[in-house]
């Protein structure tokens, strides 16, 4: 058996087994936000793991190949964006206005919060880039001396966390317009948010992809101000 | 598809190679949908096979992410210290950041749609 976890054989089959899975149960529950087939993938896979003693690490690189298939995949949101150019340029005020804000909100609000709660300072700053694709938030966090290990947990949490709650609350607002709903999710929730709120339409996966790429921007931008402004 | 999947698989490889060349801060998908989604504006049609090879990607892309959802698991000691301020943090920061943005975004479409400028035909 011990043979098989050095190719990709069991971890690429039990990732996507576990995911049809949860597809279904996503299904069942006929599309409730709350059953997200990813949180629950990775929460019946994590009971998997440690009920079996099998390191994290043996798993990982068992089942690389989907996780590089997220590479590909990012780039891939450029087709649905050139389709959607001429209503981006349309709204280029309302998306720009929007981006700023919400990442100001972001990075404020966790910042804020960490703080208040008496989190220590390396966390707040491991925390502050939280909404960003996970690339660009553990550079962020380097330089800014967060540890960069934790906030990759941290934004994946962020994305799970979006990708759940997103769709149900945007509707709770009363917000239909796809755009909207697209660039809300990738402002808040990067690339996770994107996958989730791309399976509602393509349209608003374009804004979220673009909304997610231009975050990461902003963030690095604007966050060493933010938390000299914080005193950390 | 094919040709699409060899076009996609470039785009990320060159994006990749000029981040790490230049150490740009950007993540190297990030900019390979940048760069390609500014050369399909520019040629102004998206070749049929990789349209086809990216949409079914984009529909299996909440899949990609399981594996280093996973990683959870391995919390640090950071974390379990603090578990109670981060779950709050992260929590509350990404719903309001969310409402913010919508509610920003939704003010300003609407004043400008009030207020048409001579732009606008």
């Amino acid at each position: 058996m011990k043979f098989l976890w050095t190719t990709p054989l069991p971890g690429v089959l039990g990732t996507i087994m576990a995911f049809a899975l949860c597809v279904r149960l996503q299904r069942r529950a006929r599309g409730h936000a709350l059953a997200n087939p990813v949180a629950w993938a990775i929460a019946l896979l994590v009971a998997l793991l440690l009920l079996t003693n099998l390191p994290y690490a043996t798993y990982f690189a068992s089942a690389r190949p989907l996780h590089f298939l997220l590479g590909p995949a990012t780039v891939a949101l450029a087709i649905p964006l050139a389709r959607e150019l001429p209503r981006l340029r349309r709204l280029l005020w309302p998306v720009g206005a929007g981006l700023l804000a919400g990442n100001l909100a972001a990075a404020c609000s966790a910042i804020f919060l960490a703080k208040i709660l008496g989190a220590t300072k390396q966390v707040t700053l491991s925390l502050a880039p939280k909404s960003v694709t996970t690339p660009i938030a553990m550079g962020i966090s380097e330089k800014l001396g967060g540890l960069p290990s934790l906030t990759a947990v941290l934004v994946i949490s962020t994305g799970v966390i979006g990708a759940v709650v997103g769709p149900w609350f945007l509707d709770r607002l009363g917000i239909d317009d796809p755009t909207v709903r697209g660039t809300a999710m990738g402002v808040s929730a990067h690339g996770l948010g994107t996958a989730a709120i791309y399976q509602e339409s393509s349209e608003a996966g374009a804004f979220s992809g673009l909304a997610m790429g231009l975050s990461g921007m902003i963030t690095a931008l604007i966050l060493p101000a933010l938390v000299k402004m914080f005193g950390l | 598809m094919i040709v699409g999947a060899v076009l996609l698989l470039a785009s990320t490889l060159g994006a990749d190679w000029l981040v790490t060349r230049f150490h740009l801060p950007v993540s190297g998908p990030v900019l390979g949908m940048a760069v390609l989604t500014f050369a399909l504006a520019l040629r102004g049609r998206t070749p049929v096979g990789l349209a086809r090879v990216s949409e079914l990607l984009l529909k299996a892309m909440p899949l990609f992410f399981i594996p280093a959802g996973v990683g959870v698991m391995v919390l640090s000691e950071q974390f379990r210290a603090a578990w109670l301020p981060i779950t709050v943090a992260l929590l509350s920061s990404t719903v309001l950041a969310m409402a913010t943005t919508a509610v920003v975004m939704k003010a300003v479409a609407k004043r400008l749609a009030r207020s048409p400028r001579k732009s606008s035909p």
